[in-house]
C-alpha cells in the first residue's frame, strides 16, 4: 500500500515539475505577450498543482497535508486571477494580441 | 544534496543580480529584485531560518515590490542616463567586494559548532528558553524576551519612518471618486479579493499569535495584514480603502503599537522588576513571558500594519 502511495506520489510530483517546463518553455518560444501568458498560466496552475497533490501523498494524514491543501485552494484561486487581471492590464494599456491576418498574406 | 539546492540557488542569486544590472525598464527591476528576495527566502529555508525566510518573503518579495512599483509609478519608468564614467563605482565596487572576500577568509566553516558565534550566548539561549520562558520557538524568546530592548529600538525606527513619509509625502484623503478608472470592468479580480481578504486577515492573526510556536511574529503579521488591505485598494479603489481603514485612524495605530510595547516595558518597572522584565507581569514567571511576549508581539504588529499602510497610501494618492 506504502509503495502504491510513493509511486503516485512520485508520478504526481515529476508529472507536475514536467508541466512547469513546458510552461516555461512557452514562455521562452511564443511569439507575444498573450500567448506567452497562456502557457505560463495553464502550465503554472496545472504543474504546482499536481506537485502541490504529491505532496500531501508524501505528507499523509497530517497537519502538513491542511496545510498544503490550504495552499492548494489558494493557488487554484490565485494564479488563474493573476493572470487574467495581468492580461486585461495589458489589453487596456492598448497591447495588441498578434493575430495571423489571413487577407494580407 | 543539499549543497546542489544551495549552488542552484546562489547562482539564481547571482543571475538575477546581474539582470538587474543590466535592465534599463526600472518596472523590471522591481519585478527582478522581487525575485531575488524570493530567492534569499528559499535560501534561508534551507538554511534552516525559517523566520527570517517569512519576513523576507512577506517584506522584500511582497510589500516592498508593491511599494517600489508604486513609486515608479510616480516617476518614470526609464533609467536616466548616467552622466559620468563608471570606471570610479566600479574601483570602489571591486576593492570593497576584494576586502570583504579577503575578511572571509579568517571566518570559521560554514556550520562549524565551535564557530564564536555559538560559542557566546546562543548556547545560554538555546538552553534556558524552554526553562525560562517556555516558548517552542527560541527565536522570538530571543527576539522578543532576551533582546526585547532592541526589538523596541527597531519598532520605534519603523514608526520613525513612517513620520517621515507622512512629513515628506503628506497626505490626500479622497472622498469621491470611489471608483478607479478601468477597475469597474475586473469582476474576477474582486470576486477573488473579496474572498481573499478575510482568510488574508486571518492567516496575519494566526502568524501574529502562533509566532510563539512556529515561525512568524509581530512583523511578518503586520505586513501581511497590510497587504490584505492593499489588496483590498487595488481591487476596489483608494478611495474604498481609506473608508474601511482611514489615515488619521493609521497614524494613531502608528504610535499606539510603539507606546503598549513601551508600556508593557513600565509595566514592568511598576511591578517591581526592570523595564521590559516579563517575568513579574503574572503570579507565575512563565505566565508572564508569555503574556508580555503576546503584548509586545500585538504592540509590533499594530505599528508594522499602521506604518506600511501610511507609506502605501502616501505613494498612491499621490497619483491623482
Amino acid at each position: 500500500m506504502d509503495m502504491v502511495v510513493e509511486i503516485l506520489s512520485w508520478i504526481l510530483l515529476l508529472g507536475g515539475a514536467a508541466f512547469l517546463l513546458i510552461g516555461a518553455i512557452g514562455v521562452l518560444r511564443f511569439p507575444d505577450f498573450y500567448t506567452r501568458l497562456h502557457a505560463v498560466s495553464v502550465c503554472d496552475t496545472l504543474g504546482a498543482g499536481l506537485v502541490l497533490i504529491g505532496l500531501m501523498l508524501q505528507g499523509g494524514f497530517s497537519l502538513v497535508t491542511v496545510k498544503l491543501l490550504l495552499i492548494f485552494y489558494f493557488m487554484m484561486f490565485s494564479g488563474p486571477t493573476a493572470v487574467h487581471a495581468l492580461a486585461h492590464a495589458a489589453l487596456r494599456s492598448k497591447l495588441k494580441p498578434l493575430v495571423d491576418d489571413h487577407e494580407s498574406r | 544534496m543539499e549543497h546542489l539546492i544551495d549552488i542552484v540557488l546562489l547562482g539564481l542569486l547571482m543571475i538575477t543580480g546581474f539582470a538587474i544590472v543590466r535592465m534599463k525598464s526600472l518596472l523590471a527591476v522591481a519585478m527582478l529584485t522581487s525575485i531575488y528576495s524570493l530567492l534569499s527566502a528559499s535560501l534561508f529555508v534551507v538554511l534552516d531560518a525559517v523566520d527570517v525566510a517569512l519576513t523576507e518573503a512577506a517584506i522584500g518579495a511582497g510589500i516592498s515590490t508593491i511599494l517600489m512599483l508604486a513609486t515608479v509609478a510616480l516617476t518614470s519608468d526609464e533609467e536616466k542616463k548616467s552622466r559620468h564614467t563608471p570606471l570610479l563605482p566600479l574601483a570602489v565596487v571591486t576593492l570593497t567586494g576584494a576586502a570583504l572576500i579577503y575578511g572571509t577568509l579568517d571566518m570559521p566553516h560554514y556550520g562549524d559548532p565551535a564557530a564564536p558565534v555559538h560559542q557566546h550566548v546562543a548556547s545560554t539561549y538555546l538552553h534556558d528558553t524552554s526553562r525560562e520562558i517556555g516558548v517552542p520557538n527560541v527565536v522570538t524568546s530571543v527576539l522578543a524576551s532576551y533582546r526585547g530592548y532592541d526589538t523596541l529600538g527597531e519598532v520605534t525606527v519603523i514608526f520613525t519612518a513612517g513620520a517621515g513619509v507622512l512629513a515628506l509625502l503628506g497626505y490626500r484623503t479622497r472622498r469621491r471618486n470611489i471608483e478607479g478608472p478601468g477597475i469597474r470592468k475586473l469582476v474576477v479580480l474582486r470576486v477573488i479579493a473579496k474572498l481573499f481578504f478575510p482568510l488574508i486577515l486571518l492567516f496575519a492573526l494566526y502568524v501574529l499569535f502562533h509566532g510563539d510556536y512556529g515561525p512568524g511574529g509581530g512583523f511578518q503579521a503586520g505586513v501581511i495584514f497590510a497587504t490584505g488591505f492593499i489588496l483590498y485598494a487595488l481591487a476596489f479603489g483608494l478611495g474604498n480603502a481609506q473608508r474601511v481603514i482611514p489615515q488619521p485612524l493609521l497614524r494613531i495605530m502608528a504610535a499606539v503599537g510603539v507606546l503598549i510595547y513601551a508600556a508593557v516595558g513600565i509595566e514592568g518597572i511598576l511591578l517591581g522588576g526592570k523595564f521590559l522584565e516579563y517575568g513579574v507581569l503574572a503570579d507565575d514567571p512563565v505566565t508572564g513571558q508569555h503574556l508580555g511576549i503576546l503584548l509586545i508581539e500585538l504592540g509590533v504588529g499594530i505599528t508594522v500594519t499602521a506604518v506600511m499602510l501610511i507609506i502605501y497610501y502616501g505613494f498612491v494618492s499621490r497619483r491623482h
